[in-house]
C-alpha cells in the first residue's frame, strides 16, 4: 500500500480535469436540459485553440507568460464554437422533442472531430503540445507531484470559486438560476433568456479550454479525438455528482478519478479478484460506482432536484 | 393533385429505370470490344484506415499501391491490363473493415485486394473474401491465427482461409525476436507487460512473455490499457513500485507514446519496447523528449537501407504525395505488386487476356508469385505468410527512431 498517496494525487488530477469539463455538461443541462454530447469536442478545439496562440508566440517565450495567452486562445476557439453551435444547432431545435437536439449533438460531435481532421495543420495524428520542463515536485518518498498535475489540482478550485462567486453573487448569474427553476417565469420577469443560454455554453466552453490547456501540458500532445472519451467520462461525472449542479460536477469529477486511479492499482491486490483489477477494468467499476451511486441517490452526490425533467 | 403528383413520381421513376437500362446495355457493349486495342480495366482494392489516429499508416498504404499500379501501367507491366486502385476507409473499425470488404467483393473489376492495417479488422474480412474467391494481401497483419489458424499456439498449424496473404512476418516472429533482444542484448531481466486488449497488442504481449520467461527472464507485473483512453499515470506507478527494468508494451503508437511518456514521468528511467505498431514518428513526436532509449521491432530491414528500395523512395517522393510511405509502405508497394504479379502471369497464362474467372487464378497465382521487391524477396509459403523473415530493432536516439540491430530470424 505504499503507493497509495501517489495513487491519490493521480486521481485526484484526473477528477479535477474530469470536473472542469463536466462543468459544461451540468450548466448547459441546468438551463436548458441539452446533453450537449459535442462538449467533448469543444473541448478538443479550445486544446488546438491554445496551441494555435502557443504557436503565434515567439518561439523561447517562457510557458508562465504563454499560459495565460493560451488559455486566453483556447477559450476565444471553444467559446466561439459553442456559441455557433448553440446559435445554429441547438436553437432552432429548442421546441422539437427532446431527442432530435440530442442526435445532432452526437453529429455535431462528429462533424467538429472530421474538421479538425482534415483543416488543422498535422492534425490527422496527436500533434505535440508544450509540456513543463523540470522534475515532479517530491513531496515524500513516496508522493511526487507531475508539474502538469499540480496546474491542475490548483486551477480547478479556483475555476470552480470563481464560477461559484459569479452564479451566486452577480446579476447574470442570478438571472442564470431564475432560467434553470423556470425559463418562463424567467422571462416573464424580463430576463432575456436567449442570451443567459448563450452564457451557460460560453462559460461550459471556457472551462473546458481551461481543461483543455492542463491536459496538453500534463500530456504533452493533443489529438483530434481526444474529446470523445474524455467527454464521456466527464459527463459520467456530471451525473454522479448530479447533473444540473456545479459543485457537483467537481465532487463527481473527483470521485470518478479517485475509482479509476484506486481500483487499477488495488482491485487486483484482493485475494480472488486478480483478474478483474488493472487498467483494463477500471472503468468497469467506474461504472459500477456510478451505478450504486444512482442506486442510493438517484438525483447523483449532490443533485438537488427530482428528476422531473430528465 | 394528389393523382398529379403520382403521375409525376411515376414518370420520373420510369424515365430513371429506362436510362439505368440503357446505361447497363452501353456498358456491356463496351466489354465486348476490349480485344481490338482497348486496355481491360483491372482493380486493385485498398482497405486502410484513412482517417482517425491510424491514418497515417493507412495514408501511406494507399498512396504505396497507387504507386505499385501507376507503375505497372507506365511500365506495359501486363499488355493489355490497366490497373486502377479503389481505396475505402476502415477507420481501423472491423465493422467497416466487413463492409468495406463486401462492396470491393461486390465491383466485379477488383481481382485483389491490399489490406487491411489491422489484424483486428482482418479476421472480419477473411471470410467475405474467401467466400468471393477474391485475394487479399495485407501488407502489415502480424496475428499468427490470421493465417495459422485459431490452434497455432498448441502447434496444430491449419491455414483457415486460403485467400489470405500477407507482406509482414507474424507476430510470433517478432514477439520473440523482441524478447531474444531485450534479454540478451539489451540485458534486461525483470519486464511488466502491458498490452491494450486488442487482437494484435494481446497477441503480441503474449508472445513475447512466453519466450522471455522461456529464456530465464522474469514477468515482474501485467496491466491492460483501452484504447483512446489518455491517462495511464496510475498504470505507470504500478509499473515503477514493480521494481521492473524494462517494459513491454503490445499496441499501437498513440497509447505506447503516451504510456512510454508517463511511465518515464513516475522517475522510473526504464526503456518501454514494443512492436511494429509503436515504431512511428508519431510515437516519438507526440509524447515530448522523454523517449529517449525506447526499443521497438519492425518487420524487414529498414527500407531506407535496402537497394532494392531506392527507386521506391525516389519514386513515391516524386508522385508527389502529401503523406509520406510511413512503416508499412514498402510492404504495400510489395503487396500490391504481388498481385500485378499474379495477374501478370493469369493473363500470360490465358493467351494475353483476362480469364473470365481471374479471382480464383489470381488466388492460385499469388502462391506462385516470386520477386525482388522493396523489403526483399516477395514470396509465400503454404499458409500464405511471408517467406521473408528479416526484422530490426529500433531505438529511439536524439528524436529519431534508429535502427541498432537487423537480422533473419530462424525457428
Amino acid at each position: 500500500m505504499h503507493e497509495l498517496p501517489q495513487q491519490l494525487a493521480n486521481g485526484l488530477a484526473l477528477g479535477a480535469l474530469y470536473g472542469l469539463i463536466a462543468i459544461g455538461y451540468t450548466m448547459v443541462y441546468g438551463i436548458v436540459q441539452l446533453i450537449n454530447f459535442a462538449h467533448g469536442e469543444i473541448f478538443m478545439i479550445g486544446g488546438f485553440g491554445a496551441l494555435t496562440a502557443y504557436a503565434a508566440l515567439p518561439t523561447g517565450t517562457s510557458l508562465l507568460i504563454a499560459i495565460p495567452i493560451m488559455i486566453v486562445g483556447g477559450a476565444l476557439a471553444s467559446v466561439a464554437v459553442a456559441t455557433a453551435a448553440e446559435r445554429f444547432a441547438y436553437r432552432p431545435l429548442r421546441s422539437a422533442p427532446r431527442l432530435a437536439p440530442l442526435i445532432t449533438a452526437i453529429g455535431l460531435s462528429i462533424a467538429l472531430q472530421q474538421l479538425v481532421w482534415q483543416f488543422y495543420p498535422d492534425a490527422k495524428k496527436a500533434v505535440s503540445f508544450p509540456e513543463f520542463k523540470g522534475a515532479a515536485f517530491k513531496i515524500t518518498d513516496s508522493l511526487a507531484i507531475q508539474r502538469a498535475d499540480a496546474f491542475v489540482l490548483i486551477l480547478a478550485p479556483l475555476c470552480m470559486l470563481a464560477l461559484g462567486v459569479f452564479v451566486q453573487k452577480s446579476r447574470s448569474g442570478r438571472a442564470m438560476q431564475a432560467t434553470a427553476q423556470d425559463p418562463d417565469t424567467a422571462k416573464l420577469m424580463g430576463i432575456n433568456t436567449d442570451r443567459i443560454i448563450v452564457m451557460a455554453f460560453a462559460i461550459g466552453a471556457a472551462f473546458a479550454a481551461v481543461a483543455a490547456v492542463a491536459y496538453g501540458l500534463d500530456k504533452g500532445q493533443i489529438n483530434f479525438e481526444m474529446g470523445f472519451i474524455l467527454g464521456l467520462k466527464a459527463f459520467t461525472a456530471a451525473v454522479l455528482g448530479g447533473i444540473g449542479n456545479i459543485y457537483g460536477a467537481m465532487v463527481g469529477g473527483v470521485v470518478l478519478g479517485l475509482a479509476e486511479a484506486l481500483s487499477i492499482a488495488y482491485i487486483e491486490d484482493i485475494p480472488g479478484m486478480s483478474q478483474l483489477g488493472g487498467g483494463a477494468w477500471s472503468n468497469v467499476w467506474a461504472f459500477v460506482l456510478l451505478i450504486v451511486v444512482l442506486l442510493v441517490r438517484p438525483q447523483g452526490l449532490l443533485g438537488e432536484r427530482v428528476a422531473d425533467r430528465a | 393533385m394528389r393523382h398529379r403528383s403520382l403521375l409525376v413520381l411515376t414518370t420520373v421513376i420510369t424515365t430513371g429505370a429506362l436510362t439505368l437500362t440503357a446505361c447497363g446495355s452501353r456498358d456491356e457493349a463496351k466489354t465486348g470490344d476490349k480485344s481490338d486495342g482497348k486496355k481491360t480495366v483491372v482493380v486493385i482494392g485498398v482497405d486502410a484506415p484513412l482517417t482517425g489516429s491510424l491514418s497515417a499508416l493507412g495514408q501511406g498504404i494507399k498512396n504505396s499501391v497507387d504507386l505499385a499500379a501507376k507503375t505497372a501501367n507506365k511500365n506495359n507491366e501486363v499488355p493489355g491490363i490497366e490497373f486502377k486502385v479503389e481505396a475505402l476507409d476502415d477507420q481501423a473499425v472491423p465493422a467497416s473493415g466487413q463492409a468495406n470488404a463486401t462492396k470491393l467483393v461486390g465491383n466485379k473489376d477488383v481481382v485483389g485486394v491490399v489490406g487491411p492495417l489491422n489484424s483486428g479488422v482482418a479476421q472480419q474480412m477473411q471470410g467475405v473474401f474467401a467466400s468471393a474467391n477474391l485475394a487479399q494481401v495485407s501488407p502489415a497483419n502480424t496475428n499468427p491465427a490470421l493465417s495459422q489458424g485459431d490452434n497455432w499456439g498448441k502447434g496444430e498449424y491449419k491455414r483457415p482461409f486460403k485467400t489470405y496473404f500477407r507482406t509482414a512476418a507474424t507476430d510470433v516472429v517478432q514477439g520473440k525476436f523482441a524478447a531474444q533482444y531485450l534479454f540478451k542484448d539489451a540485458g534486461k531481466k525483470k519486464v511488466f507487460v502491458v498490452d491494450d486488449k486488442q487482437t494484435y497488442g494481446a497477441g503480441l504481449a503474449a508472445i513475447f512473455s512466453d519466450e522471455f520467461k522461456k529464456l530465464g527472464g522474469e514477468v515482474v507485473g501485467t496491466d491492460h490499457v483501452t484504447v483512446k483512453e489518455t491517462d495511464f499515470s496510475s498504470t505507470a506507478d504500478k509499473v515503477k513500485s514493480s521494481g521492473a527494468d524494462s517494459v513491454y508494451f503490445g499496441g499501437q503508437y498513440p497509447e505506447g507514446g503516451l504510456l512510454a511518456d508517463q511511465i518515464k514521468k513516475t522517475g522510473a528511467n526504464i526503456p518501454l519496447m514494443g512492436g511494429d505498431g509503436i515504431q512511428d514518428p508519431a510515437f516519438i513526436s507526440a509524447s515530448g523528449e522523454a523517449n529517449e532509449g525506447d526499443l521497438a521491432t519492425s518487420i524487414g530491414y529498414p527500407v531506407e537501407k535496402l537497394p532494392t528500395a531506392k527507386t521506391f523512395i525516389a519514386d513515391y517522393q516524386a508522385g508527389g504525395y502529401k503523406d509520406p510511405y510511413a512503416a508499412y509502405g514498402g510492404y504495400s508497394y510489395d503487396a500490391g505488386w504481388s498481385v500485378v504479379q499474379a495477374v501478370k502471369a493469369v493473363v500470360a497464362a490465358n493467351s494475353g487476356k483476362l480469364p473470365d474467372d481471374a479471382r480464383a487464378k489470381v488466388v492460385e497465382a499469388l502462391s506462385k508469385v516470386s520477386f525482388e521487391g522493396v523489403t526483399g524477396k516477395v514470396a509465400f509459403d503454404e499458409f500464405g505468410d511471408t517467406t521473408n523473415k528479416q526484422l530490426t530493432v529500433y531505438k529511439v536516439e536524439g528524436g529519431k527512431w534508429v535502427d541498432v540491430k537487423s537480422d533473419t530470424f530462424n525457428q
